[in-house]
């Protein structure tokens, strides 16, 4: 996919950049590098042979997870996808607890029950990573209708891939969340890839008429870009949050390595020069940081202090889950019925 | 227990699941229900018909033709903190909602360590000789009870359907009812106007008997009773039994039946391979096989495509001489 014109990394704030505040603007570049960090250390885990199942790396799409979670609650809802780490990260996991569940281990979110794909915490309003592909569009849809029946002012957040846009669940929800004026956000990572497949050889048509055609809000913004990414989440969501329905956002975005881990000679699907365009030039942590700095909001010193902390924090959390015990065999059967 | 109870009048089967719904939406008011023409339609088999008007457009919630995105819905609802009864109409529709309810609701529980619950209704109907042919006319209830996480209900009488289903608007899991939709009408019997549950997992012993037992399931109960009641006239004393929920199953009184009785006759309108009376001979032959005088037999629906014209659907689902004939052969008394 032709990467979104790069923006020049030392642009000037925009009125809409100077809304969002110094803390919040480090707060995104913070968790980008968070989950940037726990993905390579996912990676290294998995090459070791220390994680076992699969790993879907979201290195590239952080901007996303990041701006969109920015703005929601610590009670609002997300569903989440099998590429899922970085969005239970932004909503507010710990990386421990995460690390742990990755590699089966007891003091993970899920008890080890659910790995990787399944990563769910109802403290942070996690409904759960889901490993269908469009699986969670129904999930996050009925969070949303039990929000507005019960006058909550929570919303709900729908993560998933473009490859999603193939499944006729989703457009099932698209129908109920308009219809019934739900405060539900669908916000589609295109990242190009439908695991092995170029989007453009499974997808016909404009994805955000999709939207369109049913009445539905939406919007079409650069993933990479995090500042875009907030300011288009806090007009929708506050949207949906005073009542007036739902939207569709398209996040264009990058996978920057394989379908999972071990999706290495790639070359037939996709060329490296492609990848290495996207790397060097719309890098959403490098583009975030060169702004910050361009715009006096924090100093070299200040971004490589944020990095060297969580190095340190991300490091312990992979300490902590490779320490941590595996369940008792006798847990097997646990959990099965509340 | 029925027998101690007061203000007891006779309802049909339908009437029964209608005032189950509705006490259970008195109570609660984070009940919901939610299908196609549910609403001022009162489903398609009118069984709810007017409890719109007491519970209103926002509670009794007609959807579009979406089975599978409101059944996705009503497991996010669930989660989020509302109990959501979700009206599928006809059980040949499970086809259209397997991935919400087998890959979604019934396993969230368990991937997310016990964390987040699903606490929702599936109904659905089974039963063939509606003269509905192929598509409207299966049991499938078999394919839910396959699946850790769920539980799969199958009433036969309207005591048991109103305590079932009030039951299953309380439990915390997602539970799938099959009401035979022949039923709502023809099967009539006392119900108490008192709030009462019938707990999933208890079987009932709907007639007791020494020489046989039949172990029956929904329609095919009353179908047993009637063989059961032939058979007194060729001396054979047949006991019912109706397991009422297919999972969790109440194992027990099973197999105290079948050790008393030493042979045993599963009666299922779903198809015989692979599905619930295979399970259940299952479970006899393993628990009871020293107590048995005779092979545990099944008997069931014909392994076809429901047909549509009477002459040949009539014949697809056991009879009470189908009944008759398979005890005689069992007890050797023919």
């Amino acid at each position: 996919m032709t990467p979104p014109p790069a923006a020049n990394p030392a642009s000037k704030k925009t009125s809409a950049d100077a809304a969002i505040g110094r803390d919040r603007l480090i707060h995104m570049y913070r968790q980008m590098v968070a989950i940037r960090l726990f993905e390579e250390r996912v990676n290294d885990l998995y090459t070791r042979a220390l994680m076992p199942g699969l790993a879907h790396l979201y290195i590239g799409e952080e901007a996303i997870a990041c701006g969109i979670c920015e703005v929601l609650r610590r009670d609002d809802y997300i569903t989440s996808t099998h590429r899922g780490h970085g969005h239970c990260l932004a909503k507010g996991a710990s990386p421990d607890r995460m690390f742990a569940e990755l590699l089966g281990k007891e003091a993970g979110y899920c008890k080890g029950k659910g790995g990787s794909m399944h990563i769910a915490d109802p403290d942070t309003g996690n409904l759960g990573a889901n490993a269908i592909v469009g699986g969670s569009a129904g999930i996050a849809t009925g969070a949303a209708f039990a929000a507005k029946y019960l006058k909550t002012g929570q919303v709900a957040v729908c993560f998933f891939g473009e490859g999603a846009l193939g499944q006729g669940l989703l457009y099932e929800e698209l129908n109920l969340a308009q219809l019934w004026k739900l405060p539900v956000i669908f916000v589609c990572e295109n990242n190009g890839y439908n695991e092995y497949t170029h989007f453009s050889e499974s997808t016909a048509g404009d994805v955000p008429a999709r939207a369109a055609a049913f009445g539905m809000a939406h919007e079409t913004i650069d993933g990479q870009n995090v500042r875009d990414v907030y300011t288009a989440a806090t007009t929708l969501i506050d949207r949906a949050r005073r009542g007036e329905g739902p939207a569709f956002l398209q996040c264009i975005t990058y996978r920057y390595h394989g379908h999972h881990v071990g999706d290495i000679a790639r070359a037939y699907y996709r060329p490296k020069t492609e990848e290495q365009e996207w790397v060097t030039e719309r890098d959403p942590i490098t583009l975030h940081g060169e702004w910050l700095m361009a715009n006096g909001v924090a100093d070299r010193a200040a971004l490589d202090a944020i990095q060297a902390e969580l190095i340190t924090q991300m490091d312990a959390a992979v300490e902590f889950a490779i320490n941590s015990p595996y369940p008792d065999a006798s847990k097997v059967t646990q959990d099965i019925y509340a | 227990m029925l027998e101690t109870a007061t203000n007891v009048r006779e309802l049909s089967f339908g009437d029964a699941i209608k005032e189950a719904i509705a006490e259970e939406m008195r109570r609660d008011p984070s009940v919901i229900l939610m299908g196609e023409d549910v609403a001022e339609a009162g489903t398609t088999f009118k069984v709810l018909t007017g409890l719109v008007d007491e519970f209103g457009k926002d509670r009794i919630i007609d959807t579009p033709i979406s089975e599978a995105g409101f059944s996705g819905l009503g497991v996010g609802a669930a989660m989020a903190g509302l109990r959501p009864i979700v009206d599928i109409m006809f059980g040949d529709f499970l086809t259209i909602i397997m991935d919400q309810m087998v890959n979604q609701a019934a396993k969230i529980h368990y991937m997310s360590g016990g964390k987040w619950k699903v606490p929702m209704v599936f109904r659905l109907t089974m039963g063939a000789t509606r003269r509905s042919a192929a598509q409207h006319s299966q049991s499938l209830h078999a394919w839910p009870s396959h699946i850790p996480g769920l539980k799969v209900v199958v009433p036969s009488t309207p005591y048991d359907a109103k305590g079932l289903f009030k039951a299953a608007v309380r439990d915390d899991n997602p539970v799938v009812i099959f009401e035979h939709k022949i039923s709502y009408r023809k099967v009539k019997g006392p119900v108490p106007e008192d709030d009462y549950i019938v707990p999933l997992g208890v079987a009932d012993v709907k007639r007791k008997g020494r020489d046989i037992t039949i172990i029956a399931t929904s329609s095919m109960v009353q179908t047993a009773l009637a063989g059961a009641h032939l058979l007194e006239g060729v001396g054979i004393d047949a006991e019912v039994v109706d397991p009422r929920t297919m999972w969790p199953l109440d194992e027990e009184t099973l197999i105290n039946s079948v050790k008393k009785t030493s042979r045993c006759i599963i009666m299922d309108e779903g198809y015989g391979r692979y599905g619930v009376a295979g399970e259940l001979a299952a479970t006899v032959a393993e628990r009871a096989f020293y107590d048995l005088d005779a092979p545990v037999t099944r008997l069931c629906a014909m392994h076809v495509p429901i047909p549509f014209s009477p002459s040949l659907e009539d014949t697809t689902v056991p009879n009470e001489r189908d009944v008759v004939a398979l005890a005689q052969k069992l007890c050797k008394r023919t």
